[in-house]
């Protein structure tokens, strides 16, 4: 009887600290909601905005919510290895190497027009993911080289390939003091 | 020919590693000078076997790391490390104490948290510590000054002594250590201890021997020496005041109160400053650059928590000296210590103290 | 906002008045070796072979080149000049030819090519004629400030701040601080210059004085130069509000915010000004800059340089011209290689100044040292060992900063950490790297983190425009999208209506065959993109409007519509329908256009209206887009111009104010004015498009007169054009706030969209930011080649094009004209003077382009283009 009533009690007191511990965890999560960033935003923040497609998604943002939907992180060349490694920060994964079938990252380039060849098709005006070619049908049309995020597209839609990328150049500005780099001159 | 291109500042100032450490090194000389005249030829023994393993065992760790060990040899700093355990242990301490003491040092404490500058624990420090864990018979063998031995063991016995256990003439470790009254003699620091442990009051146990009247033979002189040589390296700007300065006042304030509070039950503050080495751990221990905080308002901190531990440990704890022990505690609150004490910069209202992402 | 300074003004005042002064914390104390050079008098120069003078010396923008290759100029003479505030303009340092514009290694630690011009000097020294302030205090400030921006002064003690631009604060000053203290060791640049020139630089400083109206002014110099401490005392003995202060020596006590520091014990706030804590600070350097610019109207050409350095035979300070390459100076000095172990040339002092890649590199304005050390002196740097962590270097730094963590975060990349310990207020003196034992270059990762860093948010800010255009882009698709669907519904129900009143006579059968066409044309439309399809569709709704097709045009039309029909044929196998449509297309339009032509230009010639009609009826499908009638296929053509118009619109008011006040040259003084004149002029050019019918005269006299800035020959036009785009990119650098404002504008404009003004408005926008870009691009090295052809063929090649390009823009605004009238009835000669305006803001390098087109048509083959361009065009619809 009493060993009954010992585990009647137990029973007892063990359900009665799930329920009051089930209540202050409860209200809890309901008191301190954290109210962060929807986590494609977040990941969309890491990404590069060239929007160039190659992961094989549509843009950026699509791709952003590829991965929160599980795709892999390594699928963006032009934010290379560096974005790479934020991401699994973000999302708490292992940073792999770069998925080499998605592209390889790159140096920095920018398209450029040559204009003398440009037929005025709007082909490229068309591709552009983020409107940095300006001209309209039979002008002639130039990339606003500060908006170009160089993600290529518009080299293949080009009827004439009269697109180049060029890739952009180092000013002082931009300048990394890589001293061993300079080109020393010769001095005779 | 091509110019050469290089980054400004092109000017330096002509103090390498290898200059700092030997300073610290040069000033060590007058207290190792002392420490030899009254506690005989087995602190050079020491130092000299602490030096030979300290080289050979760098030496072939970075030849394994392929490093070049030429240059790290000639920083000085495995040196001194060897001489800072070397002076730390008794004398006539058997030679494998101190070999295998230096080794730990070097190749543990050091080479293995990836050489100079970033082990996180003083070398000389940690492996005293394993010592005294592990040996803890040898490593208390202390001679008391030889003016008190009935034995006056030159350099051949010393080296003897510390390769066989045995003077050259045939003496053991505890007839050399025995005095004049046929009595084995500790330190002052042990001394003390045992006696207010025995109830004796402070005062009654200066009238031991060893003491001869003063705050004990031979070890206020060797640590007027060290006080010689730290500050010289203050003076040339080798080490800042803050450190010792921060250490030797937090030790003076613990005693001065404590003796205050009860004069029998507690030391003098001038008998803990000069007892032990406390003098040779403020200027020369805990203020190795590496395992040490970084800011002024650190050190001073670092300094002063040193010296309170210290002065904790040798009257309430287990050991009659604890310099080793202490700057361990502190050298594993050096990173916080650190974060917490960054100076205000220039044009900022207040430091930043945020946690860093 | 107002800080109580601390310590008050009084105490400061108190405080230095018993000789006290307070210190900054660490700094190091280098050996001087200023003995090498500080007993030498300043020499003057020889001229040298050739002088390189590159267009940007100073922190800010660069002025636009205003002298062509070969020009001669004379000694003094501007070279560029720049309505921007933060330009200052560079001079020809002596008379001489200008034998080369380009790329040329910088004095930059980066050796990186920047725009120099080369000049080869006549040796006749001849100056310009110079025109001195007379009695500048009765003059306004302004005029004093001009005089000292037009001189190009810019801070010449190391960071090349515009003078002017430090001489017009908007706080109140109590404090002018003269900083000759030069703390670097070697440097007796500005020593020599206060023992030799102390009157002079009081009299700079009498003009600071003018213009900042201190409370009281510091000289202050360090101890170690008691002889300019003495020249300074006695040339300002009689001015009591000048006192000269000897500090301490101790690097870097020359740095700004460090002798701002030890003499007001203030602390510039961080990412502040020294204006903040009301000082401002000029170097002795820059004082006598500013005497001679204002006293003698001489521009700022050359400047005191040591040459100094135990691999100098002879060691000296020199009265170097601007532009001299380094060489030149180091074969007066007597340069000695061999006692070097390696070439090395250290432009500036041996604590901050950087090595040269080359003997080449100029002196420009904020050169003042060459060191040429042996190795006995500066040793070359042993290899860097493992970080000690001894501090000695925190305890070194004057910015109280913790170069150790910095380091490791550097090193490790662990940018934001760095940042978190203050990185960016690392001021580079390199006092920490000084000290090191491990002999860390510490200075150079500092560097290079704040490089990555600086680059980081670049990217990040670029990224984030980039997803601002392609979410607007794809919101515009959309838009589009649903404008289209709206199309059709409406193409269809018209077709319904000519189906139902079909049986009428064969108008009747026309206007349906018509209706079939576009609704052919807008499902094409559907799979090509939006403008394309405007484009196509404009056409014909234009072509249904003007059907009254003239017989005497058609053997031009015939050409053209033999092309549509074969382009068409190439779609018909889409749909058989639309051949019969095609024709009807082609003949209205290519009329239509003749007309126009001929009203404008009735000169032309039949041959050439014959040769020019394949690509012009091709053209005109384009041009025309914008002035269709009705609102439903004008709507993409908007949405399409909006967008071009987002960049378009901020610069748009800007280029029209920066020709004007580059004609009147009214250089950068009046910043404020600039500004306000854009704001103003984009809300004119904004309300001259919605005003333009009535009859606005004041909007429409301030577009003319920006037109009549426009000079009257073509290639002045073209280099206007070019410096338009230049200036534009420069106000769009400088005002942020403006591109907001003006993000909003365009809002509004796409909102009227319906309104026919605004969209031919926005039409002139985009083309015209078109040409802007173009001309941009090409910026300064293409303007000499762009400049002679695109002239060269625009006069040679066409007339017609030109005659054309107006047809085109006066037809356009015919169009809207005409819908308008209707309420308004506008008289005859507005729609003329409209066009011309619009004329001549079709800018001319637009033109140009138009002409290069126009020929490059005619001669290669514009029918193979075109059909290559149908096929691609049908490739994508069927895609």
């Amino acid at each position: 009887m009493s060993l009954l009533w010992a585990i009647l009690t137990a029973l007892l007191a063990v359900g009665l600290l799930a329920i009051v511990f089930g209540a202050i965890l409860g209200f809890a999560s309901v008191r301190f909601k954290v109210e962060g960033d929807p986590l494609v935003e977040q990941i969309d923040e890491l990404l590069p905005q060239t929007q160039c497609g190659q992961c094989g998604y549509p843009g950026c943002k699509p791709y952003a919510q590829a991965i929160a939907d599980g795709d892999d992180i390594n699928k963006c060349p032009p934010g290379g290895d560096a974005t790479i490694k934020r991401l699994a920060d973000l999302m708490g994964v292992e940073a792999t190497s770069l998925d080499a079938a998605h592209g390889v990252e790159d140096i920095k380039k920018v398209a450029f027009i040559r204009e003398d060849e440009c037929i005025g098709c709007t082909k490229c005006i068309q591709a552009c993911p983020v409107d940095a070619i300006l001209g309209a049908a039979k002008q002639m049309h130039t990339v606003i080289s500060d908006e170009c995020t160089g993600c290529d597209l518009c080299v293949d839609p080009c009827p004439v390939d009269c697109i180049d990328m060029i890739p952009t150049q180092a000013t002082p500005s931009s300048w990394r003091w890589n001293i061993d780099t300079i080109p020393v001159r010769q001095v005779s | 020919m091509n110019y050469k291109l290089a980054s400004s500042p092109h000017q330096h100032v002509r103090r390498n590693t290898g200059q700092v450490m030997r300073m610290v090194i040069y000033a060590l000389i007058p207290g190792i000078l002392l420490q030899t005249w009254f506690f005989g030829f087995g602190v050079l023994v020491q130092i000299t076997l602490a030096i030979l393993t300290a080289v050979i065992t760098e030496a072939s760790i970075l030849e394994l790391r392929k490093r070049d060990f030429e240059r790290a040899i000639k920083d000085y700093s495995a040196i001194l490390t060897a001489i800072l355990l070397a002076i730390s242990i008794p004398p006539f301490a058997p030679w494998w104490v101190v070999v295998i003491g230096t080794f730990f040092a070097i190749a543990i404490v050091k080479q293995l948290y990836g050489g100079l500058g970033f082990n996180v624990f003083n070398p000389a420090m940690a492996a005293y510590v394993m010592l005294l864990v592990s040996f803890p018979v040898q490593m208390t063998q202390w001679m008391p000054a030889q003016s008190l031995t009935t034995h006056q063991p030159g350099i051949v016995d010393a080296i003897y002594a510390v390769f066989t256990g045995f003077s050259a003439d045939g003496f053991s470790l505890m007839q050399l250590q025995s005095a004049v009254d046929g009595h084995t003699m500790a330190t002052p620091l042990d001394a003390i201890k045992t006696g207010l442990a025995q109830g004796l009051t402070y005062e009654e146990g200066l009238q031991s021997a060893i003491f001869d009247g003063s705050l004990g033979i031979g070890w206020w002189w060797v640590s007027l020496g060290y006080l010689l040589g730290g500050l010289y390296l203050i003076r040339a700007k080798i080490i800042n005041w803050h450190i010792p300065g921060g250490m030797i006042a937090a030790m003076a304030v613990c005693a001065g109160i404590m003796f205050l509070v009860d004069g029998d039950r507690f030391a003098s503050p001038l008998f803990h400053l000069f007892n032990g080495s406390l003098i040779l751990g403020a200027f020369f221990i805990a203020t190795d650059p590496v395992s040490a905080s970084t800011t002024n308002k650190g050190r001073v901190i670092f300094g002063a928590a040193i010296g309170f531990w210290v002065y904790i440990i040798r009257t309430w704890g287990g050991y009659p000296d604890a310099i080793a022990f202490a700057v361990l505690i502190m050298n594993m609150a050096v990173p916080l210590i650190d974060y917490y004490t960054r100076p205000r910069t220039y044009g900022h209202q207040k430091t930043n103290k945020g946690v860093p992402k | 906002m107002s800080r109580v300074l601390t310590p008050s003004f009084d105490d400061i005042i108190k405080n230095i008045e018993q000789n006290k002064l307070w210190d900054f914390p660490g700094g190091v104390f280098p050996a001087q070796q200023k003995e090498l050079s500080n007993n030498l008098s300043i020499e003057n120069m020889s001229l040298p072979e050739r002088l390189y003078i590159p267009l940007k010396q100073h922190i800010g923008v660069e002025g636009q080149l205003i002298v062509n290759l070969g020009d001669h100029v004379l000694k003094g003479q501007a070279l560029t000049r720049s309505a921007n505030p933060f330009a200052v303009p560079v001079h020809a340092p002596t008379s001489g030819t200008i034998l080369n514009i380009g790329p040329h290694i910088s004095a930059h630690p980066s050796a990186l090519p920047e725009q120099t011009l080369v000049i080869e000097p006549d040796k006749l020294d001849k100056w310009i004629a110079l025109s001195p302030l007379q009695d500048y205090q009765s003059l306004p400030k302004v005029a004093v400030l001009e005089a000292i921006c037009n001189a190009g002064v810019s801070g010449m003690g190391g960071a090349g701040f515009p003078t002017h631009i430090k001489a017009s604060p908007k706080k109140d000053v109590e404090f002018v601080i003269i900083n000759g203290v030069e703390c670097e060791p070697y440097i007796t640049a500005d020593d020599r210059l206060m023992r030799e020139h102390a009157w002079q630089i009081r009299q700079g400083i009498d003009v600071l004085c003018h213009l900042l109206s201190p409370k009281q002014i510091y000289i202050a110099i360090e101890d170690n130069k008691p002889e300019a401490i003495e020249a300074m005392r006695v040339a300002c003995q009689q001015s009591e509000h000048y006192k000269v202060v000897p500090i301490a020596t101790k690097y870097p006590a020359g740095g700004e915010k460090q002798l701002i520091q030890v003499m007001t014990n203030r602390e510039v706030p961080k990412q502040g000004l020294p204006i903040d804590v009301g000082v401002i600070m000029h170097n002795v350097g820059t004082c006598y800059a500013i005497a001679d610019a204002v006293f003698s109207g001489k521009p700022l050409i050359q400047r005191v340089v040591t040459v100094t350095g135990q691999a100098v035979q002879t060691p000296k300070n020199l009265w170097a011209l601007i532009g001299a390459p380094v060489s030149h100076l180091l074969d007066l000095a007597g340069y000695v290689a061999d006692k070097q172990a390696q070439k090395h040339i250290i432009m500036g002092g041996p604590m901050m100044g950087f090595t040269l890649a080359s003997d080449q590199v100029p002196v420009v304005k904020i050169t003042n040292c060459l060191l040429l050390p042996t190795k006995d002196e500066i040793a070359e740097p042993e290899a860097e060992q493992p970080c000690i962590r001894c501090s000695a270097c925190a305890d070194a730094c004057p910015v109280s900063l913790l170069p150790q963590q910095l380091f490791w975060h550097s090193k490790a990349k662990e940018l934001d950490k760095a940042q978190d310990y203050n990185l960016f207020d690392c001021i580079e003196c390199g006092a920490c790297a000084y000290v090191c034992p491990s002999e860390i270059p510490l200075v150079h990762y500092y560097r290079v983190a704040k490089a990555d860093i600086r680059l980081e948010q670049e990217e990040k800010q670029k990224s984030d425009k980039a997803r601002e255009r392609f979410e607007s882009r794809a919101g515009r698709l959309v838009r589009e999208q649903e404008a289209r669907d709206e199309k059709h519904r409406k193409a269809a129900e018209a077709r319904k209506e000519a189906m139902q009143n079909k049986g009428g006579d064969a108008q009747d059968k026309i206007a349906a065959a018509l209706a079939r066409a576009k609704a052919k044309k807008a499902q094409q439309a559907e799979l090509t993109s939006g403008e394309e399809t405007s484009l196509h569709d404009t056409n014909q709704t234009t072509s249904e409007q003007t059907s009254g097709t003239s017989k005497d045009d058609k053997v031009a039309a015939a050409i053209a519509r033999a092309k549509a029909k074969k382009a068409q044929k190439a779609d018909s196998d889409q749909l058989g329908t639309n051949t019969p449509a095609a024709s009807e297309i082609a003949s209205p339009a290519a009329p239509d256009e003749n007309q126009l032509a001929k009203n404008d230009s009735p000169g032309q010639s039949k041959d050439q209206r014959v040769a020019a009609a394949i690509a012009r009826a091709k053209a005109k499908k384009a041009e025309q887009s914008a002035h269709v009638s009705t609102t439903e296929s004008s709507t993409p053509a908007n949405l399409q111009h909006s967008v071009h118009l987002e960049s378009a619109a901020p610069t748009s008011a800007g280029r029209s104010s920066v020709p004007a006040l580059s004609k009147d040259q009214r250089v950068a003084a009046a910043i404020a004015k600039a500004k306000a004149k854009k704001d103003q002029q984009q809300v004119e050019a904004h309300n001259d498009e919605k005003n333009t019918l009535q009859v606005d005269a004041p909007t429409n006299n301030e577009l003319n007169e920006v037109h009549s800035v426009k000079p009257v020959s073509k290639d002045e036009r073209v280099a206007a054009a070019i410096a338009k785009a230049k200036a534009k990119k420069a106000q769009k650098l400088a005002a942020d706030e403006t591109i907001k404002a003006s993000e909003s504008l365009t809002a509004t404009l796409s909102r009227e969209q319906a309104d026919p003004e605004s969209d031919s408005g926005q039409e002139q926008a985009a083309s015209a930011n078109q040409a802007d870009d173009i001309a941009t691009k090409k910026e300064n090295v293409s303007v000499d080649t762009l400049d002679p052809t695109a002239q060269k063929k625009a006069r040679i090649a066409v007339a017609v094009a030109k005659a054309k390009a107006k047809a085109k823009k006066l037809a356009q605004q015919n169009a809207n004209t005409a819908r308008t009238d209707n309420i308004d009835a506008l008289p005859a000669s507005e729609p003329s003077e409209l066009s011309s305006n619009e004329d001549s803001n079709n800018l001319p390098s637009s033109e140009a382009e138009q002409a290069l087109d126009e020929k490059k048509r005619r001669i290669a083959a514009a029918v193979a283009k075109a059909k290559a361009k149908k096929a691609a065009q049908m490739k994508s619809s069927e895609e």
